[in-house]
């Protein structure tokens, strides 16, 4: 991209967490350090290996609009990306009346829908027949159309939370929604600002809404063993880069930006909250369950972020600080995720890695899975603005091989240091999806 | 930017692979299309004589150990029938475009790849995708003694009945990580899941992603096959579907822009086309189709009245033709879905009389509806495929109609013929309201 093209900022920001369900709350609590872990409420765990997760609590959608009826068939991504993006709107400033509506998209990287369990499985269920070993099509059929709620089956699909959001906010501008797993509202955000770079728009929503705590959902990922297994103790049970972890835990919810270029943010006189520099993404194109060992594709979505920021990895400014100053790890607390971003962010950085803290919000609001990304970058953009950084709680055992300052269990004031200028934010989906961006300080 | 004169990369297809219920391959679809068939025919995977919508045009006879590399027969296990497709049809793109990958050489075949690794980029539009259900009711009833399912039973000894690598099967981003693997393909990879949309939302990504120089050759398409129980309860419930009565074609149910058309049918397939920086395949001799000349999205208002212009799929073919430089004058051809369903058929069809004007009645509409079914995030690869190909060859192909559709519109039953193709319009509406459309240009 040339150096004339359109530069992009955040003017607006919006999330729906299990630690609450605006940004200020929600990062008053992850500089407490506190948790957002509990037992499974929205169906009987009890017997599952893993019954806990960080859960939405005490959402209501009409909290958020002034007509939720128009939604009254979304399902919960939908209902948690329309409570964010209506903050992230209302902080923006922006006014519908002035907007040119073709102008104005949106990039989500939201999931699919929540399955209807009970009538999907009761259906499933009457129409075996054990001696074929297989569903009998037509008594499925019949069960199926007696039970199943048309609405609740077509809002499923992974386009819906795009079209709810689209239709409250009146975007006609470019849209897409995409699914690249645990990766997905980071290259959401990724691709909306190369939108905006091309000038395509003006103004973009991007970020991303996920929920997974339902049945078939822990169910995919405890026989993956992806998940943590401390059912006896699910408060400490998120640990990233710990020597001790042993899976990730469970998060929902949303997070949604504002995205707009400088010009169209300048001539509103807008209050521009950071600046997005660089985007880079890649494929592991290695295995369907491994990340490559050497973590070369998380390295090479890296490489080409700070690269597009114009950011030396290796170099220092004149106070000797790298020029990153917070890294928002992926840090799912999975053994081999935490064991390889570290090993890429060494590649990347040297020596001077030790000196760049990373942290992992995900030991406190566990993993919103294609919500994860949006969610930390936007702790990365508080960090600029307040000069403190988010804590990796739970973190007890060191393990031996991962040496990189996870900023444990206490968040720390970088003020005396010169505040939060520059941050880096990681994703790295199921699949081998890597995205990396970059913001910093808005400068003028 | 906008405004084709200024691209500072042109991009090309030099492949075209799909799969669709003429089976693998473009000939066959081709052949099919020109001489007039229809592959949409009673449903013969299951009995669906308890649904009112019971024809598809599905593949037959497949097996996607055909189309995978020796070493990659095992991973054939995990893959949803989507992927199945979409690994097949991208088998087929890579051939057509002369292509040594990964994929294409025999292992450790000391023969360079055409590509670095680094610059192949991926983006295969998908949908929200079932889980097979012989498979998982044959878990779930091990947690329901006496013909009840519960929970608690499924904690214990229900879900290990499930096997461990289970969800993958069924994640949207697997289709395109499994070409990526296969093929080495690790650039930029996305997946974009926007229903109908999606395919040709990966198309415009991929030249995208081309044209700002991160990559020089992208697989992008789509692949979606709803031809299982709950894939067709949903299109039915969503209103996608005709119903039957005695029909045993889908020529018979299937009529494109007919205001009295009671709905599509349901289709599966892929279709992947290989997308390549203009210089680096007119340096390789590459078998060139069409140039991409100008792609374009946007996102619908809330739909209130079915027989009003889609506002969305206006600002998309107006934003594609925008960034072709083109004029209504400049177009020979649109190449639609035309899947019967009323509500996408008459939105589109009034969106293109605001677009074209009286010029429209000149305009060949050729529509893939009636012949292949509604494949969903596969059929803006599939329309794309046939548009390259009908550009290369400078023929359309054949139209099936037995509706009379909205006047002033070129859309009636036609045979096949030559047809000077300059430049021609690909577009793809969705209930959901993402759109997008693209301009294609004949090669000199």
């Amino acid at each position: 991209m040339t150096s004339s093209a359109p530069r992009v900022v955040i003017t607006g920001m919006g999330c729906v967490t299990p630690l609450g369900h605006s940004v200020e709350n929600v990062w008053a609590a992850l500089l407490a350090g506190k948790n957002g872990v509990g037992r499974i409420s929205r169906f009987d765990a009890a017997t599952f290996k893993t019954n806990f997760a960080a859960e939405v609590k005490d959402f209501r959608l009409a909290d958020f609009l002034p007509d939720a009826s128009a939604h009254a068939d979304a399902g919960l991504n939908a209902q948690f990306a329309l409570g964010a993006a209506a903050q992230a709107f209302r902080q923006s400033g922006l006014d519908r009346a002035k907007l040119n509506k073709r102008r104005f998209g949106l990039y989500l990287g939201s999931g699919e829908g929540t399955l209807d369990f009970p009538n999907y499985v009761a259906t499933h269920v009457a129409a075996w027949n054990e001696t074929e070993r297989k569903v009998d099509a037509r008594a499925w059929a019949e069960k199926a159309y007696a039970t199943m709620v048309p609405a609740r089956e077509t809002e499923q699909e992974a386009n819906m939370t795009l079209s709810h959001v689209a239709w409250e906010f009146g975007c006609c501008g470019p849209a897409s929604n995409c699914l690249t797993a645990c990766a997905a509202s980071t290259q959401a955000i990724g691709e909306a600002f190369e939108i905006l770079r091309r000038g395509d728009a003006d103004v973009m929503f991007a970020g991303g809404a996920h929920t997974m705590v339902h049945p078939l959902g822990v169910t995919g990922f405890i026989r993956l063993t992806a998940l943590s297994a401390r059912s006896d103790d699910p408060t400490t049970a998120a640990r990233p880069f710990d020597q001790t972890r042993d899976g990730f835990v469970m998060g929902e919810g949303a997070g949604m930006l504002v995205l707009e270029t400088l010009e169209h943010a300048r001539a509103r006189g807008a209050n521009i909250l950071a600046e997005l520099t660089g985007y880079g993404s890649s494929a592991d194109a290695f295995r369907i369950t491994d990340m490559h060992p050497e973590g070369k594709g998380p390295l090479a979505a890296m490489t080409e972020a700070v690269r597009q920021a114009g950011i030396d990895p290796r170099a220092t400014d004149a106070s000797g600080r790298p020029l990153v100053h917070y890294i928002a790890a992926h840090g799912t607390g999975t053994k081999e995720n935490d064991r390889i971003e570290t090993s890429a962010v060494k590649q990347l950085f040297g020596p001077l890695a030790h000196q760049i803290p990373m942290s992992s919000i995900k030991s406190m609001m566990g993993h919103l899975i294609a919500a994860a990304g949006v969610s930390s970058l936007i702790s990365c953009i508080q960090a600029i603005r307040t000069g403190f950084i988010p804590p990796t709680i739970n973190y007890r055992t060191p393990d031996a091989t991962l040496d990189l300052d996870y900023v444990p269990n206490t968040a720390r004031d970088l003020r005396p240091k010169g505040g939060v200028h520059t941050c880096l934010c990681n994703s790295y989906g199921f699949g081998g999806q890597n995205d990396c961006v970059i913001v910093r300080a808005f400068n003028g | 930017m906008a405004n084709g004169q200024g691209k500072s990369r042109k991009t090309v297809i030099t492949g075209v692979g799909t799969v669709t219920g003429f089976g693998v391959g473009l000939g066959k679809l081709w052949d099919g299309l020109c001489s007039g068939q229809s592959c949409v025919r009673p449903i013969k995977r299951f009995d669906a004589s308890g649904f009112p919508s019971r024809l598809a045009g599905e593949v037959e006879d497949f097996s996607a150990k055909d189309f995978v590399p020796k070493h990659y027969r095992k991973p054939v296990k995990v893959m949803a029938r989507d992927i199945e497709l979409a690994v097949a049809a991208a088998k087929e793109a890579v051939e057509d475009a002369g292509l040594a990958t990964l994929g294409t050489l025999p292992e450790d075949s000391p023969e360079p790849t055409t590509y670095p690794r680094d610059r192949m980029g991926c983006h295969i539009g998908a949908g929200l995708i079932a889980a097979e259900a012989d498979e998982l009711t044959a878990a779930l009833v091990k947690a329901a003694p006496g013909g009840t399912f519960d929970l608690k039973a499924w904690g214990t000894g229900g879900m290990e009945n499930l096997t461990p690598l289970w969800m993958l099967k069924y994640l949207p981003n697997m289709v395109a990580c499994h070409v990526t693997i296969i093929h080495g393909a690790a650039g930029p990879s996305n997946t974009i899941t926007c229903a109908e949309a999606s395919g040709l939302l990966s198309i415009g990504e991929s030249m995208r992603v081309i044209e700002r120089g991160d990559a020089d050759l992208c697989f992008s398409g789509g692949a979606e096959s709803k031809v299982n129980l709950m894939g067709l309860l949903r299109m039915d419930f969503a209103g996608r579907l005709a119903p039957t009565g005695q029909a045993v074609s889908g020529a018979e149910v299937v009529r494109p822009f007919d205001p009295q058309s009671t709905g599509g049918a349901l289709g599966e397939g892929a279709g992947i086309v290989i997308i390549e920086a203009e210089e680096t395949a007119r340096r390789r001799n590459a078998p060139l189709y069409a140039e991409i000349s100008g792609v374009g999205a946007a996102h619908s208002p809330r739909r209130t009245d079915e027989n009003a212009a889609d506002e969305g799929f206006q600002y998309a073919v107006l934003n594609a033709m925008d960034d072709a430089g083109c004029t209504p004058a400049d177009i020979d051809a649109v190449f639609v879905q035309g899947s019967g369903v009323r509500a996408m058929d008459m939105g589109e069809a009034h969106a293109l009389r605001a677009v074209f004007g009286r010029e429209l009645e000149r305009i060949p509409i050729a529509t893939l509806g009636p012949a292949v079914g509604n494949c969903m995030a596969g059929i803006g690869g599939v329309q794309a495929a046939v548009a390259a190909k009908a550009v290369r060859e400078q023929r359309l192909p054949a139209r099936l109609n037995t509706g009379t559709p909205l006047a002033g519109l070129n859309a009636g039953a036609a045979p096949s013929q030559p047809a000077t193709l300059r430049r021609v319009l690909v577009a793809s509406s969705s209930l959901g309201g993402q759109n997008a459309a693209m301009v294609l240009s004949r090669i000199a």
